[in-house]
């Protein structure tokens, strides 16, 4: 028996030597590192040259006029407000749908194959190009209901694209609620429903809420859906006034300066400018939301 | 105890509280020793599955109207299942199936809608659950279920509940507060008065001290003597002393789901019919 474990002990270092794994060991971990620090690198490069080119083209003026002569100056603030309108109408839009299949799912569905093809499809919804979505977009919204080109049908065709992110986040903020408090109430004699009500969706709204707005922020940098639907470039009126009009956009107005401009060698600053501007409204946003998730964390009993 | 014993051998022998007729064609010892008062719940071959795993095996009880009735056994016996039956808890798992028949109030209560029947029959947990809501809010929520919105008479309700349940003085000044600020025992508490809100016939706590410390444990004990001057106590318990302490009569169920022994908690502690049930009791298994 001793004979036995000391033979195994030794063949065991003659095969791996205690240095040898040491040193496999540090290899790995640079490697690691390393690669870890690739995805860092790539952030620190984009902020950096977005910031380095775009920060001249910040100013009050920038920030709070329309656009002038063909957009070689003054300022984006149509856009800005164009691209908060659309993204903020398309939540409006989708949250409706989206909380109530995020019901439906985490609360009324029979397990089966039922409610795994409706998770398929969602989730397939998810992975389907932004470009398809805003074909749909102008076939169905534009064209087949009429709203024409206008605000009104990106919010539409953004709202599909986003619906899929909001139902997870939904889901994922019910299903968050503890099991105990559905006994609660249904152990006093509540129906199904009235337990949803009461007890599930106030629990779970401030985890909904958080979802959507960084399904907010996903959206608002999103440039193919709206673009044969809703968005144009170098409008005579640039400030968003109707629902039924098209309307600037940050993402729309950047690719406008680039590839429908003439002048593109000389807005340089203004495309950074527009980009770091997109960048802060989405990092405010999401920042919003981990903010308010910690809080909400933080006051969590259960 | 001792004395409740004799007492109830006493009514047992008056021709007002005798068992019912049919009854009597039972022959085992212990199914006799159990008709003391009025019968609320006939449970009659109640067979339980979970999914394929069956969990009760052909329970048939009586279940007396007065006093605290004590469920014990070994972990995963089943007790815990069977208070589940009663209310229909049970159905919120998916593949968990009753059969035979459990009447109350003259009606099959596993035919009868759920939500109804809770209103009739409470439940308090083995962790205290109270809603992210107030104090006063957690009270009305029974309440409020059946559309009452009168807010003095919700406030009569609330009052009333927490005097019932031994936590007014505590919360009195505070109702606007959350309920998680309260402590374990307090938040049970708060859990029990809920529960009576709706008035209940019938109150099945699920181990409801397992989560709390003994001083706190002493107070739900209390608690539940006190409401069982007023209506039905089922309590599931692993606790051989608590059980002692707390109930009129005690059911022991086995490892495999079967009831094996019910009868007065002194009868059967101090001389078990069934050999499985003194090595229970002695602590020789589960």
């Amino acid at each position: 028996m001793g004979n036995d474990q000391t033979e195994i002990r030794k063949e065991l270092d003659l095969i791996q030597g205690r240095k040898k794994r040491t040193s496999t060991q540090w290899m790995a971990f640079t490697l690691l590192g390393v690669g870890s620090l690739f995805g860092f690198f790539f952030l620190a490069l984009i902020l950096y040259w977005v910031i380095s080119q775009g920060a001249s083209a910040i100013s009050w003026e920038f920030l709070t006029t329309a656009p002038k002569n063909l957009a070689r100056e003054g300022g984006i603030a149509p856009m800005i407000l164009g691209s908060i309108y659309m993204t903020g109408g398309a939540l409006l839009v989708a949250m409706p749908f989206a909380l109530g299949s995020a019901i439906w799912l985490s609360e009324y569905a029979w397990k089966g194959w039922w409610l795994r093809a409706i998770r398929v499809g969602v989730n397939t919804l998810a992975g389907v190009p932004s470009i398809v979505f805003g074909l749909v977009g102008l076939g169905l919204f534009v064209i087949a209901l009429g709203f024409g080109v206008s605000l009104l049908a990106g919010m539409c065709t953004l709202a599909m694209l986003s619906l899929p992110i909001l139902i997870r986040a939904s889901e994922e903020a019910l299903r968050a609620v503890p099991r105990s408090f559905r006994e609660g109430s249904l152990a006093l004699g509540a129906t199904r429903w009235y337990m949803i009500r009461t007890v599930v969706l106030p629990t779970a709204i401030p985890g909904i809420l958080t979802g959507s707005v960084l399904g907010m922020a996903r959206a608002i940098g999103e440039t193919a859906p709206i673009m044969f639907t809703a968005t144009a470039f170098m409008m005579t009126n640039p400030w968003p006034h109707s629902l039924f009009e098209k309307v600037g956009t940050l993402p729309y107005h950047l690719f406008g300066l680039i590839k429908i401009s003439q002048h593109y060698n000389e807005t340089r600053h203004i495309q950074y400018g527009t980009v770091f501007v997109l960048m802060v409204v989405v990092t405010l946003l999401n920042l919003t939301a981990i903010i308010w998730r910690t809080r909400v964390r933080r006051k969590k009993a259960w | 105890m001792v004395e409740d014993l004799r007492e109830a051998d006493d009514l047992l022998t008056q021709e007002t509280m005798a068992p019912r007729e049919d009854t009597m064609v039972e022959t085992k010892e212990w199914v006799k020793r159990q008709f003391y008062g009025e019968t609320i719940i006939d449970v009659q071959n109640l067979d339980f599955y979970y999914s394929k795993k069956q969990a009760l095996q052909d329970v048939t009880i009586r279940i007396p109207q007065d006093g605290v009735t004590a469920f014990m056994g070994p972990s995963g016996c089943g007790k815990s299942t069977f208070l589940r039956t009663l209310n229909r808890m049970y159905e919120i798992i998916p593949g968990a199936k009753a059969t035979g028949s459990i009447l109350f109030e003259g009606e099959d209560l596993l035919k009868t809608d759920p939500v109804i029947l809770r209103h009739k029959i409470g439940m308090v947990f083995q962790r205290p659950n109270p809603f992210p809501k107030s104090i006063f809010d957690n009270i009305a929520y029974g309440p409020r279920i059946h559309g009452m919105r009168n807010k003095r008479k919700l406030m009569e309700i609330v009052e009333e509940s927490l005097h019932r349940s031994a936590l007014w003085d505590e919360v009195k000044d505070r109702l606007k507060d959350s309920a998680f600020a309260l402590s374990g025992g307090q938040q049970q508490r708060l859990c029990i008065a809920r529960a009576l809100a709706v008035f209940p016939k019938i109150l099945l706590m699920d181990e409801p001290c397992s989560a709390l410390d003994p001083r706190a444990s002493d107070r739900i004990e209390q608690t539940a003597r006190e409401l069982a001057e007023e209506l039905t106590v089922l309590i599931v318990t692993h606790n051989l002393q608590q059980a002692g302490r707390v109930s009129d009569n005690v059911a022991v169920f086995l490892a495999d789901g079967e009831l094996a022994e019910f009868g007065p908690t002194t009868k059967v502690f101090a001389d078990p019919q069934d050999d499985r049930v003194a090595d229970y009791l002695q602590g020789r298994f589960g």
